[in-house]
C-alpha cells in the first residue's frame, strides 16, 4: 500500500461521519441512477421489441412515382446542335400506392445479407360485423410463415391458435379490444364487408400486441382470402422486412429505397416521436437523479475542505519530511477515489437490488405496450454511466482541496504555529 | 574546521517578511556554517530572526538574497521538488510541537520519513524505528497512538522520527520550549548524544540558556544579524 493512500485512509477514517454522509450520497445517486436508467431503458427496449413485432423492422410501401424535369440546351448560330437534358427531381417525388411487384422485390429482398425475412401484406378497410354490432377495422391480408418470421405474432396470441388459423381457409385472427368490442370469442363467425364484398369467417385466434391502436383495429386473414375481400389480385399493400442487426434498418431502408424505386419507413423513422419521448424521459431522470450525486459532490468537497484545514500541521510535517506537494494532493484525491471506489460498488449493489425488485413490482400498461409488471433493462452501460457521473462529481469535489493542500508552504503553517 | 566536516553553509542570507509597510527586513546578511558532530544554538531574543533562518536552512523556505549549501551542494536557487528531496535525505526536523501524525502510532510516525526516502524494505523500516525508538526510551510504546503519549513521549518520538533517515543535519527549533525542565534535560541530553553518535551537525534554537550552554557552540542573534 502506498504511503498517501495508506494517510489518506487514516484522514477517511478520522472524519468518518462527515465522510458516511457523502459516502451515502454517492451509493444512493448512484443506485438510483442505476435504478431510473433501467426503468426508462427497460420500457424503452420493450416498446421498441413491441414495435419490431408487430410493425417489423421495415416497411416497404409505395411507389415512388419519378417526376423528371427537362431542360433544352442550343449552341450559337442558326445550325447548333440543340440537346434536351431529363433529371429526376426528388423535391416533386409522388408515389403510386402499393407495391406493384411484390414477388420481384421479395426475391430482391434476399440480396439483402441483413434480411432475415419479408412478408408481403394487403390491407383495406372493412366493416366486421358481430351478432352484437359491427366495427370498422382494417384487414391485413398475410401468408402465415411469412409473417411470423417479421413478427412476433406467434408469442402474441393469447386464445385459440396460430395451428387452427393455419388449417382454417376462412380463419380470422382478431385483436383483443376488437373482439371485446364485438363480444366474439375464439369459434364465432364474423362477416367482414368491404365495397360490395361481403364474407364469413370464424375466429381462430385472438392477438394482443398492447399497442391499443392495433388491437382494436387489425384483422388477419390469409392473402388469398383477403385479396377476393378487398378486390386486391395484385401487389401488395406494402412488405414488412425484418432484419438481423434491427440498428442498421435506416441504412438498409436508404439502400432498399435506392434499389426498389419504394418509399421505405425504418422503425426508427416511424416511431421517431416515441423514441424521442423515452430519450427524453432517459435524460431527464439522468440529469434529476444525478443531482443526488451533485449534492453528495459538495457535501465531500466541505469535508475535504474542512480536513485540509484541520490537517495543515500534518502537511507542513509532511513536506518537512520530504513528502512533495504531488504526494499531498495524492493523500487528498485518494480520499475522495476512495469513497467513489466505495460508493460505486455500495451503489451498483444497491442499484442492482433494487432493480431486481422494481422488475418484480405489478403495473398493468395497454396502450402503446402491453405489460402485467415494470419492466428494466440489465445494461453495464447504466452502471458505467453512473460510476463516470459519480468520478467526475467527486474528482471535482477532491481537486479544489488538494490542489489548496498541496499549495500550502510548510515554513508558514510552522511559524504561524510557533507564534 | 576542513570543509569536510561541513554539513550546512549559508552566506549572507537576507529574508523579509510581510507585505507593504508591514514588510519587516527579518534577516539582514547573515553567514552561518554548521559542522557535523556539533551542536550549535541559536539564541536571541523573540522576533530577531532565529526560526526564520532555521526554515531557510531547512529549505522549507527561500531568501531573497544570498546562498544555502547542504552537503557542499548549492540549494538556495533550487526548485520545489530538489528543496523537497534535500529535506528527505538531509534534514531532519525537531519543532517545539512534536508535530506527530495523530492517527498514526509511534512506530508508523518514525517510519513515515523512511516510507518517502524508500531505501528500506516494510520490515528493515519497522526495524530500524523500533530501534530508534528504543533509543529514546519508548520501546514499550512502539504501538501507542500519539494521542495516548505525554508530551515528552511525544518530542521523544518527533526527536527518533527526525533521525530516522539518518539526515546529515538536525534542526531542532525550540524542541524543549514546550516541556518541563525534566523532560526539556533527557529530550536535549537524547538530541545531542544520539546526532554526536551518527556525526550529525545539530543546530537548536533555544530561549533556554541552560541548554545553549550545554551546546558545542553559541550564535546570539539581535535584529536579524548574528552579534558574535
Amino acid at each position: 500500500m502506498s504511503t498517501t493512500l495508506r494517510i489518506a485512509l487514516r484522514f477517511l477514517t478520522a472524519k468518518k461521519r462527515a465522510m458516511l454522509m457523502s459516502l451515502a450520497g454517492i451509493v444512493f445517486g448512484v443506485g438510483f441512477f442505476v435504478v431510473t436508467q433501467a426503468q426508462t431503458s427497460g420500457f424503452e427496449q420493450f416498446f421498441i421489441r413491441t414495435i419490431l413485432g408487430t410493425n417489423g423492422a421495415i416497411q416497404i410501401r409505395d411507389k415512388i412515382q419519378d417526376t423528371m424535369g427537362s431542360m433544352a440546351a442550343a449552341g450559337h448560330g442558326p445550325n447548333a446542335p440543340r440537346a434536351e437534358i431529363s433529371v429526376r427531381s426528388e423535391g416533386t417525388r409522388k408515389y403510386i400506392e402499393g407495391v406493384e411487384n411484390p414477388d420481384l422485390v421479395m426475391e430482391a429482398l434476399r440480396q439483402f445479407r441483413n434480411v432475415s425475412g419479408a412478408s408481403m401484406v394487403v390491407r383495406g378497410s372493412v366493416v366486421a360485423d358481430s351478432s352484437f354490432r359491427n366495427e370498422t377495422a382494417q384487414a391485413y391480408g398475410i401468408k402465415l410463415d411469412d409473417h411470423l418470421a417479421v413478427s412476433d405474432m406467434e408469442r402474441q396470441i393469447v386464445r385459440g391458435s396460430l395451428e387452427e388459423f393455419r388449417a382454417a381457409h376462412a380463419g380470422a385472427v382478431v385483436g383483443t379490444v376488437l373482439a371485446e368490442r364485438l363480444a366474439i370469442d375464439i369459434g364465432d363467425t364474423i362477416i367482414l364487408r368491404a365495397g360490395d364484398q361481403q364474407r364469413r369467417y370464424r375466429v381462430t385466434a385472438m392477438y394482443e400486441t398492447g399497442v391499443r391502436d392495433i388491437d382494436q383495429v387489425r384483422i388477419y386473414l390469409h392473402l388469398g382470402e383477403a385479396r377476393s375481400l378487398l378486390k386486391k389480385v395484385t401487389g401488395a399493400s406494402f412488405i414488412q422486412v425484418n432484419l438481423f442487426d434491427k440498428d442498421r434498418a435506416p441504412q438498409d431502408a436508404r439502400l432498399m429505397e435506392q434499389v426498389f424505386r419504394h418509399g421505405v419507413a425504418s422503425w426508427q423513422e416511424r416511431e421517431k416521436t416515441w423514441l424521442e419521448v423515452f430519450r427524453a424521459l432517459r435524460f431527464s431522470s439522468a440529469i434529476t437523479v444525478s443531482t443526488i450525486i451533485l449534492i453528495s459532490g459538495l457535501g465531500m468537497f466541505n469535508t475535504l475542505a474542512m480536513i485540509v484545514m484541520e490537517k495543515t500541521k500534518e502537511i507542513a510535517i509532511l513536506r518537512s519530511m520530504g513528502y512533495t506537494r504531488e504526494d499531498i494532493s495524492r493523500i487528498f484525491l485518494w480520499q475522495g477515489a476512495l469513497v467513489l471506489m466505495a460508493g460505486s460498488v455500495l451503489g451498483w449493489i444497491l442499484g442492482a437490488a433494487v432493480t431486481y425488485g422494481v422488475e418484480r413490482l405489478p403495473i398493468r400498461i395497454r396502450g402503446i405496450f402491453s405489460t402485467d409488471h415494470f419492466m428494466v433493462d440489465w445494461s453495464p452501460w447504466h452502471y458505467v454511466a453512473a460510476t463516470v457521473t459519480a468520478t467526475v462529481v467527486v474528482m471535482f469535489a477532491s481537486l479544489v482541496p488538494a490542489r489548496r493542500a498541496a499549495r500550502l508552504e510548510p515554513g508558514d503553517i510552522i511559524r504561524g504555529t510557533a507564534q | 574546521m576542513s570543509t569536510t566536516h561541513l554539513a550546512l553553509r549559508c552566506d549572507n542570507l537576507h529574508r523579509y517578511l510581510g507585505e507593504g509597510e508591514g514588510r519587516v527586513h527579518v534577516l539582514r546578511g547573515v553567514s552561518f556554517e554548521a559542522h557535523k558532530g556539533r551542536v550549535t544554538a541559536i539564541v536571541g531574543p523573540s522576533g530577531c530572526g532565529k526560526s526564520t533562518l532555521l526554515y531557510l536552512l531547512g529549505l522549507l523556505d527561500q531568501p531573497e538574497e544570498g546562498s544555502i549549501w547542504i552537503r557542499d551542494r548549492l540549494m538556495s536557487n533550487s526548485g520545489d521538488l530538489d528543496r523537497t528531496a534535500a529535506r528527505c535525505e538531509h534534514i531532519g526536523f525537531v519543532f517545539q510541537f512534536h508535530f506527530l501524525m495523530q492517527e498514526f502510532t509511534a512506530l508508523e510516525n518514525v517510519m513515515m520519513p523512511m516510507r518517502r526516502l524508500g531505501r528500506l524494505g516494510e520490515t528493515e523500516m519497522a526495524a530500524r524505528a523500533r530501534a530508534l525508538l528504543q533509543d529514546v526510551g519508548l520501546g514499550d510504546k512502539t504501538h501507542r497512538l500519539a494521542t495516548q503519549l505525554s508530551g515528552g513521549e511525544q518530542q521523544r518520538v518527533a526527536i527518533a522520527r527526525a533521525l530516522a533517515n539518518q539526515p546529515a543535519i538536525i534542526l531542532a527549533d525550540e524542541p524543549t520550549g514546550n516541556l518541563d525542565q525534566k523532560n526539556s534535560a533527557m529530550v536535549f541530553d537524547l538530541l545531542t548524544r544520539l546526532a554526536k553518535e551518527n556525526g550529525q551537525a545539530v543546530v537548536l534554537v533555544t530561549h533556554n540558556p541552560d541548554i545553549a550552554n550545554r551546546c558545542d557552540e553559541i550564535r546570539p542573534m539581535r535584529d536579524g544579524e548574528f552579534v558574535r
